[in-house]
């Protein structure tokens, strides 16, 4: 257990360090789309609510990890299409 | 065959690469030219790690998880393809709500799932749901505001800091006993969680209600960081590496926009929490220096006199373009401009509009090509050469007072520095003060010209002149 936790961890700092080193120096154009762009990414949360929503195990559980499947995929598919939509219009002449 | 794909090194191993795809989507999310495609390789990462997910022998059953998926999915679409674009900012503050509370939902069900939770999950199970819930509850009130149900203006109630504290060790002594549960809250475990997420709901809405329309870019852009870090805590609840992986790039990203917007603003993370700037009424700042001057109104016939002669034009687009629509004549105005021999640019400052990019987005809808547009340290070392700054419903991004009265609010604020140009254009509804509640000395300046009225009326009488 805990050296899963130290295992998780090292992810965590690893990929907060990645996080800075890629997304410093975006130009303000590409502001929106980054930001609503990085926002469909954090719907990755649903691969969690996919677990409690299709358990079955307590029905507490399975209702809210419904609700979590719902919401994370509204995020999800609306974020990146959204996203898609806007730099569609991003053109240079 | 079956068997494999069920088996936890297959899952992972596809989680692996979901994370590679989210890490180079981002990265080409960065380049002009590759961001769409770099879109479609997250969103092919997403689809990965959700298929792979399907197969992971937990999952049982599969009849309200689809139904949750499709009706998910087409709200999602249907949201992303009939909005329009100058209602964006709601639109991704209220995706960025749903992600919150999606976040939320996992850890609660974790919760209520596994009576045994290890002390290092229970603490996560804490913080996703604090995080999650506020990120939530923000975003909501942050919907609220850009969309003008609520509004914009800033709600400071005396005693702000002491309730804001005393809610923190609240949620900080709820969370300390979800993990010890030394009973003496005399809470159940369930109720326990309920209290936490309702402090947190509180919470959000306490940190986003003094926050005014003009500072709205920034919370965006903290909210959106939020959102990210609160999956990544998600992902110590459930013990999986894929949520940790996007959930910290997207905190990352997050904050870095955060920052961009407090430096164009100079002003601290905290200023911006909890200023409650344009709050305070006028009356406290720089009253040492009378602006002197008068105001010179200009008429559609002279502007357009002006602009004929003109060889460079620079459009500087405030969140008073985004009101009034006028993107679309703008660039119809710039494209006649051009062909008079004209060279036009568009200065946009990181933090005109509501969200980050806001201006960026509303010209590119109108077909405005991306390398017209520059940002203010491009424009500035040029500004003398500039015949003509065309100001469009921006007024605080672009006062002089920034640079020149020590005593102003905004001093010190990076301003398009729009009064070195030759001539300046104003285009502005009426004479009253920016969204700071400060004056702006740039409308009394020698070569500044008021054009009131509506933007895009004035500039569609412009456009028209020019056609005839």
């Amino acid at each position: 257990m805990d050296n899963l936790f130290i295992l998780l961890l090292f992810v965590l700092v690893l990929s907060i360090f990645l996080g800075f080193e890629l997304i410093n120096k975006v130009p303000s154009t590409l502001h929106t789309p980054l930001m609503s762009g990085a926002n469909a990414i954090s719907g990755i949360t649903i691969i969690g609510a996919l677990l409690s929503s299709g358990s079955e195990s307590h029905y507490l559980t399975t209702i809210l990890g419904t609700a979590a499947v719902f919401f994370a995929t509204i995020n999800v598919v609306g974020g990146y299409l959204v996203t898609n939509r806007m730099l569609g219009m991003f053109k240079k002449k | 065959m079956m068997l494999f794909f069920q088996s936890d090194f297959f899952v992972n191993l596809a989680y692996i690469f979901a994370s590679i795809l989210f890490i180079f989507g981002l990265r080409m999310l960065g380049n002009p030219e590759r961001a769409q495609r770099g879109n479609l390789v997250s969103s092919s990462g997403m689809l990965l790690a959700i298929i792979v997910t399907l197969f992971d022998q937990t999952i049982i059953s599969f009849q309200l998880l689809s139904i949750a998926l499709i009706a998910g999915a087409i709200v999602g679409a249907s949201a992303a393809s009939f909005v329009k674009m100058t209602t964006m900012p709601e639109l991704v503050a209220l995706f960025n709500g749903f992600g919150g509370i999606a976040s939320l939902l996992v850890g609660s069900a974790e919760f209520l799932n596994v009576s045994a939770l290890g002390s290092i999950a229970l603490f996560a199970v804490s913080l996703t749901v604090l995080i999650g819930g506020v990120t939530f509850s923000g975003s909501l009130i942050a919907f609220g505001k850009l969309s003008e149900i609520l509004s914009g203006k800033p709600f400071l109630f005396v005693g702000q800091r002491i309730v804001l504290s005393m809610i923190l060790i609240l949620a900080l002594a709820l969370g300390l006993e979800l993990i010890v549960s030394t009973g003496l809250l005399g809470l159940s475990n369930e109720m326990l969680l309920v209290s936490l997420i309702g402090v947190a709901i509180v919470l959000g809405i306490l940190l986003t209600v003094p926050i005014g329309g003009a500072d709205m870019p920034v919370i965006i852009a903290l909210l959106n960081s939020y959102s990210g870090i609160a999956a990544a805590s998600a992902g110590f609840v459930i013990n999986n590496n894929v949520l940790i992986v996007a959930g910290s790039l997207v905190g990352a990203s997050g904050i870095i926009l955060t920052q961009i917007m407090c430096k164009a603003m100079n002003r601290s993370l905290s200023n911006v929490l909890f200023g409650g700037f344009g709050a305070s009424s006028s009356s406290s700042s720089g009253g040492s220096t009378e602006i002197q001057g008068e105001v010179k109104p200009i008429n559609v016939a002279d502007a357009y006199l002006i602009l004929e002669a003109a060889n460079s034009v620079v459009f500087v687009p405030g969140y008073g373009m985004a009101v009034s629509q006028a993107q679309h004549s703008v660039r119809e105005l710039g494209e006649l401009l051009e062909e008079n021999g004209c060279d036009v640019k568009y200065a946009i400052h990181p933090v005109a509009g509501r969200m980050p990019g806001h201006m960026n987005v509303l010209l590119a809808e109108a077909n405005v090509s991306y390398d017209l547009l520059v940002e203010p340290e491009d424009v500035n070392p040029i500004m003398e050469t500039v015949d003509i700054c065309v100001v469009i419903g921006a007024n605080d991004v672009v006062n002089p007072d920034a640079r020149e009265n020590e005593g102003s609010p905004i001093y010190g604020m990076p301003v398009i520095e729009v009064d070195r140009a030759k001539t300046v254009f104003v285009l502005k509804r009426s004479m009253a003060s920016g969204f700071a509640g400060i004056d702006n000395p740039l409308f009394l300046k020698e070569n500044t010209r008021m054009l009131f009225g509506d933007a895009k009326e004035s500039i569609s009488t412009l456009v028209s002149e020019f056609k005839s």
